[in-house]
């Protein structure tokens, strides 16, 4: 009894300890968020110091254009976001409820297209932009987003819809509603927390994503994605401020993620985990 | 569904009815397969095209059928083979790293210590960071030669600081990766492991089964399925990774850590050379179909067992 309650402890700190080890980086970066510049780009490195919102303030100044890196990332990953669920929500209805021989078929086809790696379509798409006047446009980058994330959309709203008791539906439909009345009046409601979820993990990798963002847009469309990879050649010179504005940029996505993990997981495994 | 109407008249409404649900349901289908044939289908077939012309921006006056010339000039190319071989490299060394520590992780977090909500939080906390910000956490604060935490450590402990990104690029890039997706496996094997069948595992204890029967024999097959899904969409993103390469080593020094969609990035962007990059485009493409071919196989598989409920 005595040699496993120690074992227990032992194990109980040996999990914080790694905890607190994978955690690290992000503190080191938020506490480098809170130094003046100097301190942040020093050869020995301060742990105790005053704290400043100095880098906060030039991060976020007038002329640094964080607000409008941010909006565009907010608008970008919003918007794509709400096309997605639009576009899945009444496919996975149909294939979840009212599945015919060719649904299997069509389901993996649209999941498997998540398999089509970004550079085997970013040519044509960036010639046809570039002659369409999409480049550099937050429209084209929603677009590009909304079909990176199109597969996950589609496969988790799926897995959510199939949980959903097909005899509530038969019920429905038995009293005469419609297909559209049925999805608005009697599923959707009860999908409500898996849509939910689903929304922020789209939210979140729209949000996170770059390559997209790097090739696709100069200025205008500019991401906050794009800002913060131009801190990469700024070789010591501004790592507060990095700090500051990578701060802003992840804390929003970090507390979303926290709150939906167990959500995002059952829906990400196909329901292979309740 | 509801096929036993007794009239005849009933009957030929259901067939009617029938027919409606049918062109409803496709109608409903319809955006999202049109969207997808748009934006990934079509660009995917003019992928294929180009990697068949002589096409490059910075002299249109060349421009024409090329044949297999892209591939023959890729294939002959010593980077194309060095970036697909780092492309392989960041994938299975990330995929063994990142799901072997997460299972271990997931074990230890499944056990009951103090504070374990706030300490698995944390421990999920990187995946959820933008790449773009670990690649520079990374490269700046702690692998940094002189300036980076590290380096200080190093220093410390009286030894020469390693210049982490230019002796070992490699391990760097898949250290960076791995730091992110970790907690990604942790985060859904560790979803699995709570959602073991608790009597099963009570089953076997009262037949006196070790712990590491329990595991060979409950835990791994339960997981089975988790398990599965944690590689696959991990391969879909190792495959592809950037973020994390363009941000810290640029692809070198030299080629060493250029994956193929660096590989891609370069001959677009810097060589204009759209011929050769469709062409390399097309390898990026197939190589992820031989990935591919195994989650179809899964999800096959997953529906069938849907199926069966």
């Amino acid at each position: 009894m005595n040699s496993s309650r120690f074992s227990n402890v032992a194990f109980g700190v040996l999990a914080w300890v790694v905890a607190l080890l994978i955690f690290f980086p992000i503190l080191w970066l938020l506490l480098t968020a809170f130094k003046t510049e100097q301190q942040a780009f020093s050869v020995n490195p301060t742990f105790w110091f005053t704290p400043t919102l100095e880098s906060f303030k030039t991060a976020l100044a007038q002329g640094s254009g964080y607000w409008h890196y941010a909006w565009n990332s907010a608008l970008t990953a919003v918007a794509s976001t709400l096309v997605g669920l639009a576009l899945a929500v009444p496919a996975a209805y149909a294939m979840a409820f009212y599945p015919n021989k060719r649904t299997d078929f069509l389901l993996v086809w649209m999941v498997s297209t998540k398999f089509i790696p970004a550079v085997g379509v970013l040519i044509p798409m960036f010639l046809v932009y570039k002659t369409v006047g999409l480049l550099d446009h937050p429209l084209g980058l929603t677009l590009l987003f909304t079909a990176m994330n199109l597969p996950i959309i589609i496969w988790m709203v799926y897995s959510y819809f199939r949980d959903i008791p097909k005899d509530i539906v038969e019920a429905a439909d038995i009293d005469g509603a419609s297909i559209l009345q049925t999805l608005f009046k009697v599923v959707l409601p009860l999908a409500l927390p898996g849509l939910a979820s689903t929304g922020l993990l789209a939210l979140i990798l729209a949000w996170n994503e770059s390559f997209w963002s790097i090739t696709m847009s100069d200025h205008r469309a500019a991401t906050l994605a794009v800002y913060i990879a131009s801190f990469k050649s700024a070789e010591g010179l501004f790592w507060a401020k990095m700090s500051a504005a990578s701060v802003l940029a992840i804390a929003p996505i970090i507390v979303l993620g926290w709150f939906t993990q167990r959500q995002m997981v059952r829906g990400l495994t196909f329901g292979a985990v309740k | 569904m509801k096929a036993t109407s007794p009239t005849a008249s009933a009957a030929s409404a259901e067939v009617s009815g029938a027919r409606s649900f049918a062109r409803t349901t496709r109608l409903l289908m319809a955006p999202a397969v049109i969207f997808l044939l748009i934006w990934m289908l079509v660009p995917l077939l003019m992928t294929i095209y180009y990697s068949f012309q002589q096409y490059n921006l910075m002299m249109p006056m060349y421009n024409g059928f090329a044949g297999f010339g892209n591939y023959a000039i890729l294939f002959g190319d010593p980077v194309f083979w060095h970036s697909l071989g780092n492309t392989l490299i960041i994938v299975l060394a990330s995929l063994a790293i990142t799901v072997s520590l997460g299972m271990l992780l997931a074990l230890l977090f499944n056990r009951t210590f103090a504070g374990r909500g706030i300490a698995r939080t944390l421990a999920v906390a990187p995946f959820f960071v933008m790449p773009v910000v670990t690649g520079l956490i990374w490269k700046n604060m702690l692998f940094h030669p002189v300036f980076g935490l590290f380096a200080w450590i190093a220093r410390q402990l009286g030894f020469e600081p390693i210049v982490w990104l230019d002796q070992y690029p490699m391990i760097s890039v898949i250290i960076t990766i791995t730091w992110e997706w970790t907690p990604f496996a942790l985060l859904v094997l560790l979803t699995g492991l709570q959602s073991l069948p608790e009597d099963q595992l009570e089953a076997a204890r009262l037949d006196g089964a070790g712990a590491l029967q329990e595991f060979r024999h409950i835990v791994i097959p339960h997981l089975g399925q988790v398990l599965y899904v944690v590689v696959m969409l991990e391969s879909i993103f190792f495959l592809t990774s950037f973020a994390e390469i363009y941000t810290t080593t640029s692809g070198g020094p030299g080629t060493a850590t250029t994956n193929l969609p660096y590989y891609i990035f370069q001959t677009v962007f810097q060589q204009y050379d759209i011929g050769i990059a469709s062409a390399a485009a097309i390898g990026a493409v197939v190589l992820a179909n031989i990935f591919a071919i195994m989650l179809i196989r899964f999800i096959a598989g997953n529906l069938n067992a849907g199926a069966a409920r």
